[in-house]
């Protein structure tokens, strides 16, 4: 059986698309997968589907299928992406339709939904990262997904579909998917589908696998960034895989790159749980076979776990910022008095703050530790105010004091930005496997 | 010697979790971080941020630390005021501290000492 090719077109939402099209011009692939669907961006991806009911998926899902559907059909290369986001349907309606428009009548697009867990969420479960239950929650619920495992892409990619689209589903299963359609591998052969978690693993981040996120100018250098290549996989039926990129690409695949994002986000290694089994990367091996060619094999796992993770999203607070730039001699001074005044303006026009920041970007806003000594003045340093509000007025007005300091505030203030937002945080609780039920929806465009 | 010399870090987040790995550039550097990058070490750094306990697993044929660090990144990339609410800035941080040269013979000699 000859080996299957998967590339990874995304590591989030907003990535690159050329190297997208790089893969599948000249990556020689079976599959392109598409990872764009982080914690927050379902619950953000919910709240925009109540406005409207059509909206609620990825907002590159377009200009991606532009760019790669006319080479994917051509080379039969099959589309795994998470682009569905809040709203699986209307996205592979919306494929559909791109498909039309390119003149690809007739290409199947599978919608894989059965995610959304909001009505058979149970209030009294608990909550996974604080005290508390679904129930505290009260009516400030606004989206529960379940992180589904491979089953409903697999039945997609049986019943024909040449793009899926699919929801809220674990990382690693949108790679781990065709490599159990494609070898036919067992559903409890749990060494296997460890391996090929370890595979998906190092491919949902894209680029960062390939020399992205790794540069250390001196210590650890990387080639032609701006044009970095996204990964590839060839598995072979045993689950051995290599990781590559397409030749002349930019970035490196080293076995120094595999390293770091073989534990990136990882907690302990022996129990990476994951809705289709918890995989083991305990005896992971990574081996340079040839330049830009890294073997990867050893993973392992275990029985998969009753309960599934839920993401459940709900309306929290309401967060103002304000920054506002100061340079050249004294900035450090100026830039304390800026925050000193927005502070006392805040208590003396009685703006309420469930927590508050006031920070020196360049200083101390990154540096979390307590030391704030800086050995030299800064050139320049830019002051943060930043709060947590329960109305959005009171956010508006964390901005505005900012803003007020051009005039009224230290010598030399420049650049001031503001924003005031909603916050849609993120809790996690679990449900019952059966709770939870895959299902495919077909178009046809 | 700083820590940047003899190893490189990736930090990432889980809700309110935040994850560190070392690792080390060789089978020496990995000697000189396992005895002494510690979870104290990590409570040292950035105590002044983290509410719950710290972990650390190893990966010895690959040169791996990781330490999980528990309640730190502020409730979380979808709530926390922080500048770098990911707390992807932390593994910079921590590959400037200080790690003791010892020489190979020398590590041997400590890590039996150590073992006995």
């Amino acid at each position: 059986m000859r080996p299957i090719r998967i590339g990874a077109g995304a590591g989030y939402s907003g990535d690159r698309i050329e190297p997208a099209v790089e893969l599948v011009e000249d990556g020689g692939l079976d599959y392109l997968v598409f990872e764009c669907l982080a914690e927050r961006t379902i619950a953000l991806a919910q709240k925009a589907k109540l406005h409207d009911g059509k909206a609620g998926f990825d907002p590159l899902l377009t200009e991606r299928m532009m760019a790669v559907l006319p080479g994917c059909v051509k080379r039969g290369i099959r589309i795994i992406t998470n682009m569905g986001a809040a709203n699986p349907v209307e996205a592979a309606r919306e494929v559909a339709r791109t498909a039309r428009k390119l003149g690809f009548a007739g290409l199947r697009v599978a919608a894989v939904t059965g995610d959304n867990v909001i009505d058979v969420l149970d209030p009294a479960s608990e909550l996974l990262e604080r005290p508390g239950t679904v129930a505290s929650l009260g009516n400030r619920i606004v989206s529960a997904n379940a992180y589904l495992g491979i089953d409903g892409i697999v039945d997609a990619l049986n019943m024909d579909a040449q793009v899926i689209v699919t929801g809220r589903i674990s990382d690693p299963a949108l790679f781990v998917a065709p490599l159990v359609h494609g070898f036919g591998w067992r559903r409890d052969d749990w060494a296997m589908l460890g391996q090929a978690t370890v595979i998906g693993h190092l491919l949902e981040c894209a680029g960062q696998v390939t020399g992205g996120y790794f540069a250390d100018p001196g210590f650890k250098d990387v080639p032609d960034l701006a044009r970095l290549g996204f990964p590839i996989a060839e598995v072979s039926a045993d689950g051995c895989a290599v990781l590559t990129k397409v030749p002349q690409s930019g970035g490196r695949l080293t076995v120094a790159t595999c390293k770091e994002q073989l534990v990136y986000e990882i907690l302990d290694p022996a129990a990476y749980v994951q809705p289709d089994v918890i995989a083991d990367f305990t005896h992971v091996r990574l081996a340079e076979i040839e330049k830009d060619r890294i073997a990867v094999s050893g993973g392992s796992g275990h029985a998969r776990p009753e309960r599934l993770k839920v993401s459940v999203g709900y309306r929290d607070s309401f967060v103002g910022e304000g920054q506002i730039s100061y340079a050249g001699s004294g900035a450090l001074a100026r830039a304390r008095l800026a925050l000193d005044i927005v502070a006392e303006r805040l208590k003396l026009t009685g703006v309420a703050m469930a927590e508050s920041r006031f920070e020196l970007i360049g200083v101390n806003a990154v540096d979390v530790r307590n030391d704030t000594v800086t050995s030299h003045e800064p050139r320049e340093v830019r002051a943060r105010v930043v709060a947590r509000t329960d109305t959005m007025q009171d956010a508006v007005r964390i901005g505005n004091e900012v803003e007020t300091l051009y005039t009224n505030g230290p010598a030399g203030g420049g650049g001031v930005t503001k924003s005031a937002k909603e916050v849609v945080a993120v809790v996690s609780t679990l449900i019952p496997r059966a709770s939870v039920a895959p299902h495919v929806h077909i178009e046809v465009a | 010697m700083q820590l940047r010399q003899i190893a490189h870090a990736r930090s990432g987040d889980k809700g309110d979790i935040s994850q560190i790995s070392v690792i080390a550039f060789d089978e020496v550097a990995y000697k000189l971080i396992s005895s002494q990058i510690t979870t104290e070490t990590i409570r040292e750094l950035f105590g002044a941020v983290i509410h719950g306990k710290v972990e650390r697993f190893e990966l010895p044929h690959l040169g791996i630390l990781n330490f999980v660090l528990y309640r730190a990144l502020s409730t979380g990339v979808t709530r926390s005021l922080a500048l770098d609410p990911h707390g992807k800035c932390f593994s910079s941080l921590l590959l400037e501290i200080p790690v003791k040269p010892y020489s190979v013979e020398d590590l041997d000699r400590k890590n039996s000492a150590d073992s006995g």
